[in-house]
């Protein structure tokens, strides 16, 4: 944070004796822009300069918000497809139907039709903004509901402490996928953003668990015990002196869990295990893995398509995930500070207590 | 090493979750919207029987008799449960506990010779690759475990059966084993056997080592930096006893733990595997018995998968006091 050059009193300069230090006001008066652009400067530019830096992050954000605009612009300028809609199983780049953009030629059918004359292409658009819903309403619950119980528990500690780690080791416990196909069978739900959480219904715990430990080391921090001695309550301590301590924990986290939905939704709408709403690149896969796609040559372009949608989508969040692990990850951005040179010893450099290894991808 | 009081509370904590999930599992079969028992006395009345028949089958599939006060189903369904009469399955006729029991050799045989493969893959290519920070090596390989982790194991199983199975027909696409061989102790049999599990094993083995390549890597060179390395090559230690008492060991226990979690979710994940590989384990069973409306075979499948993962969960806690000596708990002040 820029000081102006009146503004000595923080390194001792101009003190008067007499004057007691918590009479002292500050003896420059930063007008509301001014402290605007500063904060601006501080949490919005400053990491977003260093993000982009990041090969990683670079190549997430990019793939992301190719995704965004597919979901936001892509779905108005390409049509819903619809059965029938065009002639059947017609191979993906065929020439033989063409339309005109902008005065360009372009393929009717980039990626062929399905077996009911359904565009792959316009299908994969269209199933965007479902999945971009179950991604956010997943990942939204899980951080919220996470943060809460991590830094309560963690800061209050005792009986409270207790109590609320031991529901979220049951909780934990729970093996996700059958715990969530159980919950779809019996509720049946059909909104995005329901799906979305009851996709992430215990994943929650586990972060919980992280964001404690990471708590436990803060509450006992200088600042901290100052705060709590001239008896600041127990909520402004966590969201003031705490939170904003774990903040690049939790942006990581959010990404990550964005990544889990993702991958869990698919899946499980391949297997037919959701009830089927609209568009989804599960359910495409599914229809295909149903007529026989695995062995037959001319499925092919139903089938792979929408999986590598997937994989291109789940590796942005991924590089993303890393991307800012390495940015906000404090061991290392100290490095940064110190000599910029692309540094490959802090490569991958995960705190323990953060990333449980998922083997199974994402669900 | 593990004190009496630690396995005391934590054997405490193992039943406490065990019991709140059969009450879980009694909640969502009883009082969820639409409840399973609902549409199961729907199904036999539809039949056209008199309500006590009907009640009686209802208890004989569920374990739960919806014309008793609720506290008497719960305190029936536990007792069942804990005596293990899982009900019956409304699909197979068969008791649900015989036919999970049958289904779980299979799953837990897929599911341990994966882990351990991930793990021994993973930690081997993440230590050379730390070793060789910055080289060729290192780079290629951290590009396609991150690529590798990006895929879902899901994708990779039909793109194993498609190429491998359908395609080269080197590998069989269904079942346990062989149709007529004989089950048993024989070398036909347990090559059979191999070569059934050889794909779902290599589906999740593929997808799966990359993050903990990534995570070994990590932690290996960060415990390379470490400043008792230098103490220990100054004092001339052995290369070997540096590379296995001192690097191995310290990189690889914050993961101990995640290992243990992971064979739970692997457990959890046998679902997806075994529809792709029509593989008859509990994920199998659970499938059907989704895809056929079976209630009480669908909530005995998650009750044994739950199972499967308390107990693995607990032997990672007892045990990893054994392995990290610095594990254990001080009290703390509330505030």
């Amino acid at each position: 944070m820029k000081r102006s050059e009146k503004d000595t009193s923080t390194d001792g300069g101009s003190v008067a004796p007499q004057q007691s230090l918590f009479e002292t006001t500050a003896d420059v008066e930063r007008s509301r822009a001014e402290r605007y652009r500063a904060l601006i400067d501080e949490y919005v530019f400053a990491p977003g300069r260093i993000i982009w830096k990041d090969w990683r992050a670079r190549i997430g954000i990019t793939i992301t918000t190719l995704f965004v605009l597919i979901g936001t612009v892509g779905v108005e300028l390409v049509d819903r497809p619809y059965a029938g809609a065009g002639p059947e199983l017609v191979g993906p780049f065929d020439s033989a139907y063409m339309t005109v953009i902008f005065g360009i030629p372009f393929w009717e059918y980039p990626l062929g039709t399905d077996s009911l004359g359904r565009g792959v292409f316009a299908q994969i658009v269209h199933a965007t903004p479902a999945m971009l819903e179950m991604m956010f309403a997943g990942a939204i619950f899980s951080i919220v509901l996470s943060v809460v119980w991590g830094l309560l528990s963690g800061y209050k500690g005792g009986s409270v402490d207790q109590v609320m780690m031991a529901i979220a080791d049951i909780v934990m416990t729970l093996p996700a996928l059958p715990l969530v196909v159980v919950l779809a069978a019996i509720l049946q739900p059909t909104e995005p953003w329901v799906i979305g959480i009851i996709l992430v219904v215990n994943r929650w715990a586990s972060f919980a668990r992280s964001l404690r430990s990471e708590v436990l080391k803060l509450r006992h921090e200088p600042y901290v015990e100052a705060s709590r001695t001239i008896g600041i309550s127990t909520p402004a301590i966590i969201t003031k002196d705490v939170l904003p301590n774990v903040m690049p924990l939790i942006v990581v986290n959010f990404v990550s869990t964005a990544r889990n939905v993702i991958m869990a939704s698919v899946g499980l709408y391949f297997l037919g295990l959701l009830p089927n709403t609209g568009f989804n690149w599960g359910v495409m896969m599914d229809n295909a893995y149903g007529q026989g796609a695995i062995y037959t040559k001319s499925l092919f372009h139903w089938f792979y398509p929408p999986m590598i949608t997937i994989i291109f989508l789940s590796l942005g969040l991924l590089l993303l995930g890393q991307g800012l692990d390495r940015i906000f990850n404090p061991r290392i951005r100290a490095r940064h500070a110190e000599h910029t040179r692309s540094d490959d010893e802090s490569d991958a450099k995960q705190d323990e207590d953060v990333t449980v290894p998922d083997v199974q991808g994402g669900i | 090493m593990v004190s009496t009081r630690y396995f005391v509370k934590r054997t405490g904590m193992a039943f406490l979750t065990f019991y709140a999930v059969i009450s879980f599992t009694f909640a969502m079969i009883r009082l969820m919207p639409g409840s399973p028992v609902d549409r199961l006395r729907a199904q036999l009345a539809s039949a056209g029987q008199d309500p006590s028949a009907v009640a009686r089958q209802v208890e004989l599939y569920a374990s739960i008799n919806p014309e008793q006060p609720l506290w008497q189903q719960y305190v029936d369904y536990i007792t069942s449960v804990a005596t293990g009469d899982l009900g019956t399955s409304t699909w197979y006729n068969e008791p649900v506990a015989q036919i999970l029991g049958n289904a779980m050799p299979w799953t837990i045989f897929i599911s341990i010779v994966s882990i351990i493969l991930i793990y021994l893959i993973g930690i081997t290519t993440g230590a050379f690759m730390a070793y060789a920070e910055g080289s060729r090596f290192d780079v290629s390989w951290s590009g396609t475990s991150i690529l590798l982790t990006s895929v879902p194991f899901y994708v990779v199983a039909v793109v194993l059966l498609w190429l491998l199975g359908y395609n080269l027909s080197l590998f069989p696409t269904s079942g346990h084993y062989g149709s007529g061989i004989e089950e048993g102790f024989n070398p036909q049999f347990i090559w059979s056997v191999i070569g059934h599990g050889a794909l779902p094993i290599a589906s999740l083995v593929i997808a799966g080592f990359g993050i903990v390549a990534l995570q070994m890597r990590g932690n290996a060179i960060q415990v390379l930096g470490e400043d008792y390395l230098r103490v220990a090559q100054l004092r001339a230690l052995p290369q070997r006893r540096i590379a296995l008492r001192y690097v191995a060991r310290n990189a690889f226990l914050p993961m101990y733990t995640s290992l243990m979690i992971s064979l739970g979710t692997l457990f959890g994940s046998s679902i997806i595997l075994e529809y792709i590989f029509q593989y008859p384990g509990v994920g199998y069973f659970m499938y059907q018995s989704i895809s056929a409306r079976d209630y009480p075979l669908m909530m005995g499948t998650f009750l044994f998968i739950t199972a499967g993962v308390i107990v693995g969960v607990y032997i990672a806690d007892l045990t990893y006091g054994f392995i990290d000596p610095r594990a254990g708990g001080g009290d703390r002040e509330a505030f």
